[in-house]
């Protein structure tokens, strides 16, 4: 008990949230855009495995962090279009479309990695992102731990929130997207194309996807291997039932999740004799759970999954 | 320009459509190995001699293509009632764990076929269960099974580890964690002598064909396609609903886990971690080549066989990283996809 209060009050815990949440956020956030244009995107966690991959490469290459960011941001968005063209031109079933994306971005990645990359007994690294130093504030007790010495990525995943969050709700651009997940035929007759917006919307939504992987080889880790993401990506997907489709419970449930994820870590050091698989469980066990409690009241934006041809009801 | 649904669709068309699929797969393949500085044409004739080109080749491709037929069987049934069943590894793995622990200690004693019988009731059992859940959690509480099925292959794994680390674990392998093997009497006889391969493929085979008897022949076939074609028409027509969902559940859930029964009795004898190289997210490849019919699967099992294990060979002779073979495949998927449009649209300008 007085070690789970230990564990419980240590700074060092809850800067492992905000660092495990991180590309949950951007990926979440990414899978929210997509589904409130109307577009199921599966292909999240092979897209966040390309971003991983796109990004650190990237930089292995010579290029500097935020290029590398760039670039991941850049793949996720052409799988994004290569996402929209089978759902959203073509109109083919949204879950095989993206099942096969996830296949085939990820199995793309260890493909090219294997080619461009001599790997030796161990993988080679770069010079990932590191903590910022903000004077003074990074100095405070606690607090200057947990919330000032983040690595960029991090900042760049909250102010995401506040973006995403701002553009959705109160720009007519977030309108538009909103409506095309509820009714495509109301965007129709106002005059905007809800075939653009929904590629517009997932290919940015991709994008985020990406980033968010990369954040995994630049960030957490620095450098890639094969499945590194683990089911982060499907987390995701999850997570944004349990947010009801909004960018604030987004956050909200990415941090919760970290919460339970940093603190199995640290559980798993001090309790003996319980096997470290059952640890391991418990955030694919707790996501089946939040879809559980969320689901009956869950707000489905009304067009998801539905492919939309003009003058077709 | 704009898809207008077509009135008929000639048979000749359908099946043209894989062939179409896998030819584009193999196209942009082989302009990935052209980057990796190989002749593609060279590589694709080291892919087919590494799995077709010897005895040893043929059955190690058809060794590798029984569970893939069952895991194509689960997928494809599922899918056609549009029940998304992306959990067939973990399906797969509780199949293949039940088949461990009677293996060595509860069905030890009594007459072989019966003791196989048993396992495979219970194999394919426990693998429905697994489907069973998520499948009452979307017909109950609307939760989407994409979701809970893959979750689930990752706690199933897990699952797996802790067994075999702890109180299933093997004394005798010298500390690496892996099952107490099945009784050497419960082994699948082989089906070729001096290879690999296994009276399972013949199960599999059964297997398909009894599916398609089943989806072509029987009242829960249609009933299951209705649902899937249009839910609502079909529940307005009079099918149940949450009966027809979880009898397609438990077919598709057996299958997975029968794939994970006939692996254990036929090739290793004991559960790993690694005993599936994706086998369950396989299928659903091999599902959607064979455009969801049960016979067909047979075809698109083997035809997914022969990347994997010829990709092995021809990475051993060319040095293309053995990931060409996913990556092939799931363009072949992709492919499938829009090939399938096609055959029930066509394009007006």
């Amino acid at each position: 008990m007085a070690e789970t209060i230990d564990i419980l009050t240590s700074a060092s815990l809850w800067a492992a949230v905000l660092r495990i949440a991180t590309p949950l956020i951007f990926g979440v956030l990414g899978a929210l855009l997509c589904e409130r244009s109307g577009v199921l995107n599966l292909g999240i966690e092979g897209i966040m495995t390309m971003g991983a991959m796109v990004g650190w490469l990237t930089v292995y290459l010579g290029a500097d962090l935020w290029t590398g960011l760039l670039a991941a941001a850049l793949s996720g968005a052409i799988f994004g279009l290569l996402h929209s063209g089978l759902t959203v031109s073509l109109g083919l079933s949204q879950h095989v479309s993206g099942l096969g994306i996830t296949l085939f971005a990820a199995s793309l990645s260890y493909y090219l990695y294997r080619l461009l990359v001599e790997v030796g007994d161990l993988p080679p690294t770069i010079e990932p992102f590191q903590a910022l130093y903000i004077p003074g504030l990074s100095d405070l007790p606690f607090v200057g731990e947990v919330l000032f010495q983040q690595s960029a990525p991090t900042y760049l995943a909250l102010l995401t929130v506040v973006v995403v969050a701002y553009v959705l709700a109160r720009t007519p651009l977030g309108l538009a997207i909103r409506m095309t997940g509820e009714n495509p035929h109301a965007v129709d007759a106002q005059g905007l194309d809800p075939l653009a917006i929904r590629y517009g919307a997932v290919m940015a939504g991709s994008a985020l996807m990406a980033v968010g992987g990369a954040f995994l080889t630049m960030a957490a880790f620095n450098s890639f291997f094969p499945e590194m993401v683990q089911g982060r990506g499907w987390i995701c997907i999850a997570l944004v039932v349990f947010a009801s489709w909004r960018p604030g419970k987004a956050l909200l449930g990415a941090l919760l999740f970290a919460f339970f994820d940093a603190f199995q870590l640290r559980l798993q050091t001090s309790v003996e004799g319980v096997p470290y698989q059952l640890f391991l469980m418990a955030p694919y066990l707790l996501s089946i759970a939040a879809l559980i409690l969320v689901a009956r009241r869950a707000q489905v934006p009304e067009a998801l999954m539905t492919p939309y041809r003009r003058g077709e009801r | 320009m704009r898809l207008e649904r077509r009135t008929d669709t000639s048979l000749a068309l359908i099946a043209t459509a894989p062939l179409a699929a896998i030819a584009l797969a193999l196209a942009l393949g082989s302009i990935l190995i052209g980057v990796a500085g190989v002749n593609p044409l060279g590589a694709y004739v080291h892919l087919i001699e590494g799995s077709l080109g010897s005895r040893l080749a043929i059955t190690e491709t058809l060794t590798r293509a029984t569970p893939l037929i069952l895991t194509g069987l689960a997928a494809a049934v599922a899918f056609r009632c549009k029940l998304w069943n992306i959990g067939g590894e973990g399906q797969f793995y509780v199949g293949a764990l039940m088949t461990a622990w009677l293996g060595h200690s509860i069905v030890t004693g009594l007459p072989a076929p019966l003791a196989i019988a048993i396992i495979i009731v219970a194999g394919m059992f426990v693998g429905a269960l697994l489907l069973a859940g998520p499948a009452i959690l979307r017909l109950r509480f609307g939760v989407d099974e994409v979701v809970t099925t893959l979750l689930l292959n990752f706690v199933v794994i897990l699952f797996v580890g802790l067994m075999i680390e702890g109180p299933m674990r093997d004394p005798l392998a010298f500390g690496w964690p892996r099952s107490i093997p099945v009784d050497g009497d419960l082994r699948l006889p082989d089906l070729v002598q001096r290879s690999r391969l296994h009276v399972g493929l013949l199960i599999a085979c059964a297997a398909a064909l009894l599916v398609w008897l089943v989806l072509a022949r029987t009242r829960f076939g249609l009933e299951s396609r209705a649902v899937g074609h249009n839910a609502k028409a079909a529940a307005f027509a009079g099918v149940a609903l949450p009966k027809t969902v979880l009898g397609t559940a438990f077919l598709s859930g057996g299958l997975a886990g029968l794939a994970g029964v006939v692996e254990v009795l036929g090739v290793t004898g004991h559960v790993t971690t690694t005993l599936s190289p994706g086998y369950g997210y396989s299928g659903i490849v091999v599902a959607m080549l064979a455009a969801l019919h049960p016979i067909g699967v047979v075809a698109a099992a083997v035809f997914v066989a022969m990347i994997f294990v010829g990709a092995d060979a021809m990475a051993r002779a060319t040095g293309v990283p053995s990931f060409i073979a996913d990556v092939i495949l799931s363009v072949s998927l992709l492919s499938m996809l829009v090939a399938l449009l096609f055959t029930t649209y066509r394009i007006r300008r």
